[in-house]
């Protein structure tokens, strides 16, 4: 298949990564999950840049944003399905 | 105390005259080891014969076992050649020294004991060619726990392999003293001088005498076919971002988990990013114990460190600017990239103090560092570390005076704007052209060639940071 534009680490993932530069607003995205091979399609509801997270699902504020599995922190402001999930909505529990 | 030192050093080398030509030469000596002379004249005779047989007998042996294997994988694994041949367990051509361990480099290096002896090390490395001043901004008046790891990572630098010869260079005789004992149980030559009661000049000039003394009996060493079975690597990562922890960090644990089996010694740090991922990295402690000393390192580095200073998000510093430029969000998301980087069936044997050597044989070791690329680095080169892997995701262009640090990335944009600094791009992974195992197997071979001799675009470019953990104020 063609070089998918996000990954996803795991089946459990609320969020996937873009891996190629110029995602915009609107367009369709291919994905990749790596554990199990398999192929996904969403819609991207914001410009995001290389590296920065998609949501997989809808994800309510307070809710815990789950990759490689695990919990990575918790969201602050929910988030649509192809949304971009960064700074401004997800915060670390810790320090 | 210059002359009590001159007298010491006298009476403990009498016979060792031979390099001071001038007996001015003494006056700066604070000990006196082995002189380069020497050194070639007794590898003259004893070593060097030995050598050539020995390295003569193992190729005969490896050629016989590879004749052996190779028929075997031909059958058993037909789809790829480039991954039947990197996945063999490579040979390198290494220095090995007096006391077993094996070199990739071959420096001589002019070595500060303190901030003020920089100009002197400086001097001295621009006297004489192909050695390299090691300049550094500490070493006065430190005490307790963070003078001892100041000593420690001085004679660590000093004692590691890459390094042929040490010329060290302190403002007093008794400290630069314990820092030429320190590097003198490796055996190799070594040589302290003072600046108190000689000054820059007379320093400069004593010091100088003996270093290009040294560069050329480094010069005449050769290396040898070494197993990797002699090979410490060290890995960290750094500006990290998301296509660290879905490509770069794997490869090095792809890496990580075919040389554990191989027999070598590997080693990982950074406490401060594991937050988030700390029960994680506890379960790949070898034994319980191990696990629960990692947990201890980790949660006193919380106690004394984060709690008293912490801000949200470490006020951008954990994850940092770029970390976030490159879309990671939090410490966890980051920590869970980190371990990555360990692979997925490797234990760590052993949790070590900031450049305290491993002790307890081959295996995969945690040591307590900081999270900061050139202090985690320095910290491994002191522990005996000779060649580093990188992964990095926005562009970390670090690398070190001792320990070659060869780089990688899986970021497509980093590749394209940063390639000067890129040794091994593994962004094939992202776009599904390249397999993790065949990445690793390239990183591999990348490691092979550049303990063979290639240099590193860190070490091409010149980048030599050299950065002490300091743990407090001094006094």
């Amino acid at each position: 298949m063609a070089a998918p534009h996000f990954l996803v680490h795991e089946k459990k993932d609320s969020v996937g990564v873009v891996v190629v530069e110029g995602v915009r607003k609107g367009q369709m995205l291919t994905g990749w999950l790596m554990q199990g091979n398999k192929t996904l399609r969403m819609k991207c509801l914001h410009d995001i840049p290389i590296g920065h997270k998609v949501a997989l699902n809808p994800i309510a504020k307070d809710d815990t944003v789950i990759k490689y599995g695990h919990d990575i922190g918790k969201c602050v402001a929910a988030v649509k399905k192809g949304g971009h999930v960064h700074t401004h909505n997800l915060k670390t529990k810790r320090w | 105390m210059a002359k009590a030192a001159k007298k010491t050093a006298a009476k403990k080398a009498p016979a060792k005259k031979t390099v001071a030509k001038k007996p001015v030469a003494k006056r700066a000596k604070t000990t006196r080891r082995k002189t380069a002379l020497d050194r070639r004249e007794s590898s003259d005779r004893r070593i060097a014969p030995k050598t050539a047989k020995r390295s003569s007998a193992k190729a005969e042996r490896r050629t016989k076992a590879a004749r052996r294997a190779t028929p075997r994988r031909k059958a058993a694994d037909r789809r790829t050649v480039a991954k039947r041949g990197a996945s063999q367990k490579p040979t390198f051509m290494g220095w090995r020294r007096k006391n077993g361990r094996v070199g990739v480099r071959n420096h001589v290096i002019i070595l500060p004991l303190d901030d003020l002896s920089n100009a002197a090390c400086e001097a001295v490395a621009n006297n004489i060619k192909g050695t390299m001043a090691i300049p550094h901004p500490y070493g006065r008046l430190q005490f307790g726990e963070d003078l001892e790891l100041h000593f420690r990572t001085l004679i660590g630098t000093g004692s590691n392999p890459n390094v042929a010869a040490v010329v060290v260079i302190g403002i007093e005789p008794e400290w630069t003293g314990r820092v030429v004992r320190g590097i003198a149980k490796t055996g190799k030559p070594v040589m302290g001088f003072a600046i108190e009661q000689n000054g820059d000049h007379q320093t400069i000039a004593d010091a100088s005498r003996v270093a290009k003394e040294y560069v050329q009996a480094a010069s005449e060493l050769q290396r040898e076919k070494c197993s990797v079975k002699d090979l410490w690597v060290s890995v960290k990562c750094g500006e990290s971002d998301t296509t660290s922890g879905l490509a770069s960090n794997p490869t090095v644990g792809n890496f990580i988990d075919k040389m554990d089996a191989w027999g070598a010694t590997t080693c990982f740090g950074e406490t401060s990013e594991i937050t988030g991922a700390e029960l994680n990295c506890q379960k790949r402690g070898k034994t319980m114990a191990v696990g629960a000393k990692f947990m201890k390192t980790w949660q006193a580095y919380m106690d004394e460190v984060i709690e008293p200073y912490k801000t949200d998000d470490l006020s951008d510093s954990q994850p940092t600017k770029g970390n976030i430029e490159g879309g990671l969000t939090t410490i966890e998301e980051k920590a869970f990239g980190n371990l990555e980087k360990i692979g997925k069936k490797t234990s760590y044997i052993d949790v070590l103090g900031p450049a305290e050597a491993p002790r307890k044989g081959p295996g995969l070791y945690f040591m307590d560092t900081s999270s900061a690329a050139a202090e985690c680095v320095t910290l491994q080169a002191a522990a005996g570390f000779v060649v580093h892997l990188f992964p990095t995701g926005q562009g970390n262009i670090i690398g070190n005076p001792i320990e070659p640090v060869i780089k990688l990335t899986a970021n497509p944009r980093t590749v394209r704007t940063m390639s000067e600094h890129v040794d091994f791009d593994c962004s094939g992974i992202l776009r599904r052209e390249m397999t993790l195992g065949k990445a690793g197997d390239g990183l591999i071979d990348m490691t092979i060639r550049t303990c063979n001799g290639r240099l590193t675009a860190a070490e091409a470019l010149g980048h030599n940071e050299f950065v002490l953990t300091k743990l407090y104020r001094s006094a």
